[in-house]
């Protein structure tokens, strides 16, 4: 580090008290405070213990059914053998929800982690260089984001082939424009800052002002988007699984595929159509709540 | 205006044209080609290859992107393997389910979610904001086609009160001059159709409401908090005028240009995304169409399905953007 860019990196933490280490924390503290974001941390919480502990907490195997104990028009409801009852082929259906939030998870972290990646690499290009390197970015991910997230997901897919694999790039395809669009308009904000043009005054080169100053500020609204796109992701891993287009393996136990199979037994077993939907709407709603109370305590705007 | 109008439809010719090369790639990139997706996994290599002749893939990559280009600006989407029936005559005739079923949703998204939302910011954190905030939250985490069976099942399964599939009752026999059943009905003055292809539209209008009307709520509760404390609000107040013709006029009037943003991009989310509640409601629109498409690998269909509902995206986008600047004449200047 430069003399020049100590003083600058001085300057920053005095004009931006709140920046940094400390403003995390702050976040973190107003996030404490706010009861919606308890909650939806502790579903986050579940969702994620579930997904990693589902061979200790399963008390079948998920893909191992008997289907002796179905017979036409009835399958065994909740028992005291089998919480959940069983599902059309006999198998547990408590084990199958408890794996399918690893495939979940997985399917959300994967494509998350690409897609952000990706995305985040994007965005920063074109933030960083401007000029016709921006424009011709930004005009690509426009194209990407005139297809309508789920049909692209869907074309994407079909185009892959059925499996778990096609699934994570589909949905992580899908949220690269959104990330790269955000951090792009997140950076230009933070450009013009006068931190930006204090550490400039002083002569700091331009990759450091970048990668030092600009990019660390403007990941705010990348991480909310992050917990978001989680969200989404489940969402749509589950309506692609619906369509046929999650695993090629019948016996994978996705929630999504639980509920696109049960449909058939809608009128005789709606439970097997209700617990998968439930296992989706609640941690889904876990990461709505926390990105939600993310995007609010992050928020100048919306502190009061 | 105009400039704005000429300006925007202009942003418009490179989106489409990369979007048409990108729908256009896309079948050129799937494993084996065209030709070998056409045929299926097991065709002979002699095969392929008088497919490749027949359908002109053997041609430069760039003639035929041409050839395929022209096409589509006459409207024509390519054939069905299956049913080798055109596409765009099927689009012609999926297309008004589809449109009718979204109107049915932002209808009901709009006529709950505006007074839900404005009284929900105007009682700022009582249990009516705090409701409706949960239940937003609620509305946008579950997936639709949940949404869907959740419906399904205690409205037409346990309690019979509405149909749970279709667009009408199939022992009906009526004409569809225009393939708008509510509007057809309304033509022939067909009181009794008309109800039947009402009841018809509950189910899935709400189900695929409820993404909408979360959001719509939501950013409606936003407008208003911000609108209400601005100054010409306390003027308006101040000079006398009675609650009402201060929300109505001065709060909701205001507020409406955010909410009227997120319809319009909704509304094009739902033409094209209502493809899963279609499904569980074997609605006959676009959506069952896509979803035969998929199982039977029939990609001149998703193809030109896709391209399709993208164009109508990126269409009604451009007209929210227009209504934006007939509405805010800042955003002209920019």
């Amino acid at each position: 580090m430069s003399l020049a860019e100590a003083q600058a990196a001085e300057l920053t933490l005095e004009l931006e008290p709140d920046e940094a280490g400390g403003r995390w924390r702050q976040v973190l503290r107003r996030m404490a405070r706010n009861p919606l974001a308890i909650v939806g941390a502790g579903l986050v919480l579940l969702f994620v213990l579930v997904a990693l502990l589902a061979p200790v907490l399963a008390p079948y195997k998920p893909t191992v059914g008997d289907l002796s104990r179905i017979r036409p028009g009835y399958i065994p409801g909740p028992s005291a053998h089998h919480w959940l009852g069983l599902d059309q082929l006999g198998r547990d259906e408590l084990s199958r929800i408890l794996y399918g939030a690893r495939y979940s998870l997985l399917i959300g972290v994967v494509s998350l982690a690409i897609g952000a990646s990706v995305g985040i690499f994007v965005g920063a290009t074109a933030g960083a260089f401007g000029g016709w390197v921006d424009n011709l970015l930004m005009r690509l991910m426009d194209i990407m984001l005139a297809i309508p997230g789920l049909l692209f997901a869907i074309a994407v897919a079909a185009l892959l082939g059925r499996s778990l694999r096609s699934v994570m790039i589909a949905i992580a395809v899908v949220n690269v424009p959104i990330f790269a669009r955000l951090l792009r308009a997140s950076m230009l904000s933070q450009r013009e800052s006068d931190y930006v043009l204090a550490a400039r005054s002083l002569g700091v080169r331009r990759g450091r002002i970048v990668t030092q100053h600009i990019l660390p500020n403007s990941m705010a609204p990348v991480i909310v988007q992050g917990t978001l796109a989680l969200a989404t992701a489940i969402i749509d891993a589950a309506g692609l699984a619906f369509l046929g287009l999650g695993s090629a393996d019948p016996a994978v136990p996705e929630w999504g595929r639980m509920l696109a199979e049960t449909q058939r037994f809608l009128q005789s077993s709606p439970q097997l159509a209700f617990f998968p939907g439930a296992a989706i709407v609640l941690s889904v709603l876990g990461f709505n709540l926390v990105g939600d109370a993310l995007r609010e305590a992050l928020d100048p705007k919306l502190r009061r | 205006m105009l400039k704005f109008s000429v300006r925007r439809l202009l942003q418009l010719v490179p989106i489409l044209l990369g979007l048409s090369i990108l729908v256009f790639a896309w079948v050129h990139a799937l494993p084996g080609g065209p030709a070998q997706a056409l045929l299926g996994e097991r065709a002979t290599p002699a095969r392929v290859e008088a497919v490749r002749h027949d359908y002109g893939l053997d041609r430069p990559i760039a003639v035929q992107y041409l050839s395929y280009m022209n096409k589509v600006v006459h409207f024509d989407f390519g054939q069905s393997i299956t049913t080798q029936r055109s596409v765009t005559s099927e689009i012609r005739r999926r297309f008004p389910a589809t449109i009718e079923l979204t109107l049915a949703a932002m209808l009901f998204a709009i006529g709950v979610g505006i007074p839900l939302g404005f009284w929900s910011a105007r009682r700022y954190l009582s249990w009516i904001d705090n409701t409706s905030m949960a239940g937003s939250l609620l509305g946008i985490s579950i997936p639709v086609f949940f949404l869907a069976f959740i419906l399904k099942y205690v409205f037409a399964v346990k309690l019979g009160w509405l149909p749970s599939v279709g667009r009408i009752d199939v022992t009906r026999d009526v004409r569809h001059p225009t393939g708008f059943y509510v509007l057809d009905a309304i033509l022939t003055l067909d009181v009794g159709t008309l109800v039947d292809v009402l009841k018809h539209l509950v189910l899935p209008g709400i189900a695929l409401g409820t993404i909408p009307l979360a959001i719509v709520t939501r950013i409606t509760r936003a407008a208003v908090l911000e609108v209400e404390n601005e100054d010409y609000v306390r003027t308006a107040e101040a000079k006398g005028l009675t609650a009402p013709v201060v929300n109505r006029r001065h709060i909701l009037k205001n507020a409406m240009l955010p909410v009227a943003t997120v319809i319009g991009l909704q509304t094009g989310l739902l033409l094209s995304g209502a493809v899963l509640t279609e499904i569980v409601f074997a609605w006959g629109g676009m959506g069952s169409f896509l979803e035969q498409a998929i199982f039977d690998r029939d990609f001149p269909v998703l193809q030109g399905g896709i391209l399709f509902l993208a164009i109508v995206f990126v269409v009604v986008n451009l007209l929210v953007d227009l209504a934006y600047g007939l509405l805010d004449p800042r955003i002209r200047v920019r």
